[in-house]
């Protein structure tokens, strides 16, 4: 059981003029349950990694305290437990078992009573398999599960949890917030901290509430019914998924749907894709939503649909309208990538994999440069599209160094700078903040209504809610 | 993710042997043969080698796929020096236009072909039968590796996977941006490059997380660390390196006794 105490902390990463997170003064006593909120970019991590003690004290500068149980975070590291975002980053072992033992291992537990114990925490998350189950084959959800095990193996007096379904569809995300309930249920031994946007998610496991503000400090802090009672608007606004906050509808009828761009015709990808049934058309001014449940081939979809991959059954062919030269021609993963990106615009579901550039400014241009567009109007394209993105303060920041909502905003950016009259997005709402998400259906509404195609990938049921026209279940 | 074609096969009696016994036999084994040139102690060695193949629990279909890579480069080393070496003695075996095949050469060729096969071949039965976590264990526990070496390779080797379909995506992400390098074999290769700086950031920044992950579960905080898997070097594990030795003599001896030991120095 530990005790978390922070006096006026701050912390600013070396190299870096901002500080990541400053004035937080915070005490959670041992067995309290905390949901930490903010913004986005409110230092919600950073703050979890130097109360973990993993932040080394030449790696910035730090104000003020923070203190587990009265020591130093950094020499009290058998203390804290942490489950970070990425499943695949924080597992270390090929075997579910030897990836428990790990830590057990690190901390010198004597080797006849590491097994005892790597089995009870496996059962203390609801783990599914034996221990021989290779790592690399489980789900992200129970990935996650084992890296929670992994942290409660070491009977952490405290446990902290960083956005850990934050790389998850929604059936994921149920199974490690059930991991954690179960895992928590009846012990008021374990203090916990926990770091989530989806509210809704979190809730049942929290009995107080904490909110960071973006320039620094507590904004709020109580009990989440007080919390939400009085600060749900401000919230909302600042982009937390607070419960029961109204989300746009698709209202009225659709505008009739154009003309077809793309048609698929039962098309698939052996062993990624089952050939699809029908004939499916991607229209102008229509939004299609893919849904289905994980391994459906939903990605794989996208990725034809987006002419980066040549089908194995079947045809994607794209309509003269599409092309704009009046010739249908070869499908379009043969096309030539200059022609690809002035006819469709691929969004993937991480940014980062986009990225080729060093300053967002020449991400931007990157497209239009290709197609050979005049300097003068790669200019114009780039300054318009910065605006529209609210992006215009980071065009000169390497696109790496962008928060998850920025790098989105610029990700969706870069496949409009060519004025594509398709876009295929992947997942694009993934692990936003409710800001970025708004932003984003008004943008993909707004290119709709304008008279281009859009097809995404998703799992969230607020997007379809408020964007699609169609729907397609594998 | 599944694991791949190369996933160790367990079973056979010298699979099961201690993995640093295994690796120490491969290794003392192929010391020794590299000590001569001819052709007949590799061709030795390659027999005993492929006798013992079925002790590893390994079929000798599933040896011959691992081994595609190396008979290939086999054929490509017999194919150019028989054709190509500089040293043409002995009877002219045959003489049609530019090509001129004599003994010597080809005596020279199937020697330096041989001893690729005979020195490599068990490596390859090694890596194929031993589980890269009980190697590391054993590294560890049988001779006291730095845990911080041989668990933190062990994990990074766990991500090498990820980075083949990572490759895949990067390849497309850069066709979804407007680049791409048609025939042109210099823009291919900036290109190839570009994709590899863009694996590398990508592999350096997974691999911080990873061992910021790693920190947080304790890994190299002082304690001495425990091993919750044994790994036991017993009398079997020692007749493992001493039988390979003892064979990889016999080679040398055959080729001694039949007159053809052509030592690499002296």
């Amino acid at each position: 059981m530990s005790r978390l105490e922070l006096r006026g902390f701050g912390w600013r990463h070396a190299g870096r003029r901002a500080w990541a997170v400053r004035d937080v003064d915070l005490s959670v006593d041992a067995g309290e349950r905390v949901l930490l909120l903010g913004p986005s970019g409110a230092g919600k991590s950073t703050l979890l990694a130097a109360i973990a003690g993993l932040l080394p004290a030449d790696s910035g500068e730090q104000a003020g305290t923070v203190t587990v149980d009265g020591l130093d975070p950094r020499n009290a590291r058998e203390r804290v437990g942490i489950v970070f975002q990425d499943p695949q980053s924080q597992l270390v072992m090929a075997r579910s078992g030897d990836d428990v033992a790990f830590g057990l291992e690190n901390r010198g537990v004597p080797a006849d009573q590491i097994w005892p114990r790597v089995d009870a925490a496996l059962a203390r998350v609801g783990f599914r398999y034996g221990r021989d189950r290779p790592t690399a084959a489980l789900s992200g959800g129970e990935q996650q599960r084992l890296a929670l095990a992994g942290a409660l193996a070491l009977r952490p007096g405290l446990l902290l949890l960083d956005e850990p379904t934050a790389n998850l569809d929604p059936a994921g995300a149920d199974l490690v917030r059930d991991a954690v309930a179960g895992a928590l249920d009846g012990d008021r031994d374990t203090t916990l901290v926990i770091v989530e946007h989806r509210v809704a998610q979190a809730l049942p496991l929290v009995d107080r509430v904490v909110v960071l503000s973006a320039g620094g400090g507590v904004r709020a802090d109580g009990k989440p019914d007080e919390i939400f009672d009085r600060y749900g608007g401000q919230l909302a606004a600042d982009g937390v998924w607070v419960p029961d906050q109204p989300l746009p509808q698709r209202g009225g009828p659709a505008a009739p749907a154009g003309e077809p761009l793309l048609i698929a015709d039962r098309v698939g990808l052996v062993p990624r894709l089952a050939p699809l049934a029908d004939e499916v058309p991607v229209r102008a001014g229509e939004a299609l939503a893919v849904l289905g449940p994980n391994g459906a081939g939903k990605t794989t979809l996208a990725l034809l649909l987006g002419g980066l991959v040549a089908a194995t059954d079947g045809a994607v062919r794209a309509t003269a309208a599409l092309t704009g030269d009046g010739r249908v021609g070869p499908a379009p993963h043969r096309w030539r990538a200059p022609e690809l990106v002035r006819r469709i615009g691929n969004v993937f579901q991480n940014p980062e994999h986009q990225f080729v550039a060093t300053t967002v400014a020449d991400e931007l241009a990157l497209g239009p440069r290709r197609c050979g567009l005049p300097e003068s109007a790669v200019a114009r394209v780039v300054d318009e599209l910065l605006q529209r993105l609210r992006l215009d303060r980071l065009a000169a920041a390497n696109p790496y160094t962008l928060s998850g909502g920025e790098a989105r905003r610029l990700s969706v950016a870069t496949a409009l700078a060519t004025a594509p009259r398709l876009l295929v997005l992947d997942e694009p709402t993934f692990g936003q903040d409710r800001r970025t998400w708004l932003e984003l259906v008004a943008l993909l509404g707004e290119l709709r209504d304008a008279g281009h195609g859009i097809v995404t990938v998703t799992h969230d049921v607020d997007l379809v809610a408020a964007l699609a026209d169609r729907r397609l279940t594998l | 993710m599944s694991r791949s074609a190369a996933a160790p096969v367990i079973g056979g009696a010298l699979a099961r042997r201690n993995p640093v016994a295994k690796l120490a036999a491969a290794l003392v084994f192929s010391v020794l043969l590299l000590a001569t040139l001819d052709p007949v102690a590799p061709a030795v060695a390659l027999a005993v080698e492929l006798a013992v193949v079925p002790l590893f629990g390994l079929g000798y279909r599933a040896l011959l796929r691992r081994m595609a890579p190396l008979l290939l480069s086999a054929a490509g080393v017999l194919v150019t020096l028989t054709l190509f070496a500089a040293e043409r003695t002995g009877p002219v075996l045959l003489a049609a236009g530019p090509v001129l095949v004599t003994s010597g050469v080809l005596v020279t060729a199937l020697g330096l072909a041989l001893r690729l096969l005979a020195v490599a071949l068990p490596g390859v039965l090694v890596f194929a039968t031993t589980d890269p976590t009980d190697l590391a264990d054993a590294l560890v526990q049988n001779v006291k590796a730095p845990p911080r070496f041989a668990i933190g390779a062990l994990a990074a080797f766990r991500l090498v996977p990820m980075l083949a379909a990572e490759w895949q995506l990067l390849a497309m992400a850069r066709r979804a941006r407007g680049i791409d390098a048609g025939r042109n074999p210099v823009r291919r290769f900036r290109l190839f490059a570009a994709t590899a700086f863009g694996l590398l950031v990508l592999a350096i920044r997974r691999g911080t997380r990873l061992a910021t992950a790693m920190d947080a579960r304790g890994f190299d905080a002082g304690v001495p660390r425990t091993s919750a898997r044994r790994q036991r070097f017993g009398a079997a594990d020692a007749a493992l390196v001493v039988g390979a030795a003892v064979a990889a003599g016999g080679s040398l001896a055959v080729s001694f006794a039949a007159g053809v030991f052509r030592p690499v120095i002296g």
